[in-house]
């Protein structure tokens, strides 16, 4: 048996994948009620707020889809990959709102400073073009464009990556003397890309290691 | 230095207010005050929220023609966002650890290059002067702004007395250092990012004595609330807000153009004039536009502020967008 077959045929036990999209879902469901007026409310500069707590939550959703294989690959229970592209999509769906929010709340669609943040503010290009790449990848999805791109699908999609960079970057950009919050937020994105090296190289000495031996 | 005070299509606040009302307005405000105090007293058995320095300093004020009249802020708005780093970078830390500014005792010390130096108690410092209303607008570099009922006296009386020599050219203003009880004082790697503690800023010899910057010991008609900077802080209006520095200590003449605490962390960020211009950019926030706190929609920032009839005089054949 392959590891794709094996892959494929790892269920996650039942009612995992629906537990683990509701949960995703809370944080959305708890700015929203926010917005409402429940909790306090959003506080005395309510816009901001609202960019805040939904930039904050893009960026864990982003973390958390990056997550998946190198839980994977730790816990070696295949059936969590199952719910990768979920969290992905979940994590496009945070950006998104996050991105609306800057779009049609904060500037009301004023396309001339829309215009302007896209062109002369660096955090905003950056922020701007890790959504673009998750764009790219939520449009590749599914299992047919899976299948039509092949190779070039994985190479595609490892531009999460780079998204999860550029995210970081938006964040430290828009950091005022306080960088605890992006410093944990670069940690773990360091170490799940960090991993993923160090997986990598394991695995290749290993492969090396039976061929020697054999 | 420009005399004339109010704006042409502004009306003065004698014109729109009935005489019988405006000679009644002590009585009124006593009233308030009073009831204020009764209910924060008695009602709810709590200390007065105010500085414990100035407890029972009587807030009588006039008004003034530089006041704005725009709708003000409310208060809860001005004293639960706040940006004072020393007692955390978030918007309601000031708020929540505002017990954590200790203000009595508080003694100012004015010296440097002056023929009168002195230290003061806050009392002596504040009671030889008049109050004034001044309803400000209030621009934060972050992009969102106020609209604050201050109560105050202008900085030149000060100064006046003071009466600095010909040296002096510029103003140096420095805030408590009080890392022992201040936990945005106490350094945690990354927390403060660098920032140089005590606060510091400064203001050039004639923006100080122009007559728009004004020391502010009340909000409303109270004594200024911990967060807002109490007992007493700077307020120059057409800067943005972080130049107006709070709970100042130390008042210097000098020389030289000062060392001020954000002009250190980031010189290329927050420039020592840091006039409101919304045609000089932030490198990170837009400052062609601003939220006043309580609205929806986004409004053109002004230049200087709003008070480019008063102020722009200041900086005639200076160019701007190199002197930030």
């Amino acid at each position: 048996m392959t590891a794709s077959t094996r892959r494929a045929r790892a269920r996650p036990p039942r009612g995992v994948w629906w537990a683990v999209l509701l949960a995703s879902l809370v944080p959305a469901a708890w700015i929203g009620l926010r917005t409402l007026g429940w909790f306090d409310g959003l506080g005395v500069n309510p816009i901001e707020k609202l960019l805040e707590l939904s930039g904050t939550h893009a960026m864990i959703a982003l973390l958390i889809a990056l997550a998946v294989t190198p839980l994977r690959q730790m816990t070696g229970l295949a059936w969590i990959v199952r719910l990768r592209r979920m969290l992905g999509l979940v994590a496009f769906g945070y950006v998104t709102a996050h991105a609306l929010i800057w779009l049609g709340v904060d500037l009301f669609f004023d396309w001339e400073l829309v215009l302007y943040d896209l062109t002369e503010r660096p955090f905003v290009m950056v922020g701007f073009a890790a959504w673009l790449i998750l764009l790219a990848l939520t449009l590749t999805s599914t299992d047919g464009a899976q299948r039509w791109l092949k190779k070039k699908w994985v190479w595609l999609h490892r531009g999460v990556y780079l998204a999860g960079v550029l995210a970081v970057l938006h964040f430290l950009w828009l950091a005022r003397a306080d960088y605890v919050e992006v410093a944990l937020y670069a940690a773990i994105l360091a170490f799940l890309l960090g991993w993923r090296v160090h997986y990598r190289w394991q695995t290749r000495r290993r492969v090396h290691a039976r061929r020697v031996s054999a | 230095m420009l005399i004339r005070n109010r704006r042409r299509s502004e009306c003065s606040h004698s014109e729109i207010t009935p005489p019988e009302v405006y000679a009644r307005r002590r009585e009124f405000l006593r009233a308030g005050v009073g009831l204020g105090a009764g209910l924060a007293l008695g009602g709810l058995g709590m200390a007065l929220p105010a500085s414990a320095a100035l407890r029972g300093f009587p807030l009588e004020f006039e008004g003034s023609d530089y006041s704005t009249d725009e709708s003000k802020t409310a208060y809860d708005e001005i004293t639960s966002y706040n940006n004072f780093f020393e007692m955390g970078p978030g918007k309601s830390d000031p708020k929540t650890y505002a017990d954590q500014l200790k203000t009595d005792p508080w003694t100012i010390t004015v010296d440097g290059l002056c023929e009168n130096p002195g230290e003061y108690a806050v009392e002596d410092f504040i009671s030889p002067w008049s109050l004034e209303e001044r309803i400000y607008r209030m621009r934060c570099v972050e992009g969102w702004s106020m609209v604050i009922p201050w109560i105050g006296f202008e900085l030149n009386r000060i100064i006046e007395k003071a009466q600095p020599r010909g040296g002096a050219r510029y103003v140096a203003f420095e805030s408590i250092y009080d890392p022992d009880n201040l936990r945005g004082q106490r350094r945690r790697r990354g927390s403060s990012g660098g920032l140089e503690w005590p606060y510091t800023e400064g203001l050039r010899l004639d923006e100080a004595m122009h007559p728009l910057t004004i020391l502010a010991v009340g909000l409303y008609d109270e004594v200024l609330p911990n967060q807002n900077g109490a007992p007493i802080r700077v307020v120059v209006p057409w800067k943005y807000g972080f130049k107006s520095i709070k709970s100042i200590q130390h008042i210097r003449f000098v020389e030289d153009q000062p060392p001020t605490l954000w002009n250190q962390a980031q010189s290329d960020e927050y420039g020592f004039y840091s006039n409101v211009n919304p045609d000089v950019d932030h490198p990170r926030w837009s400052q062609r536009t601003e939220r006043r706190i309580g609205e929806f929609r986004r409004r053109r920032t002004e230049m200087f502020n709003g008070y480019a009839d008063e102020v722009a005089s200041l900086y005639e054949g200076m160019d701007l967008t190199r002197y930030i």
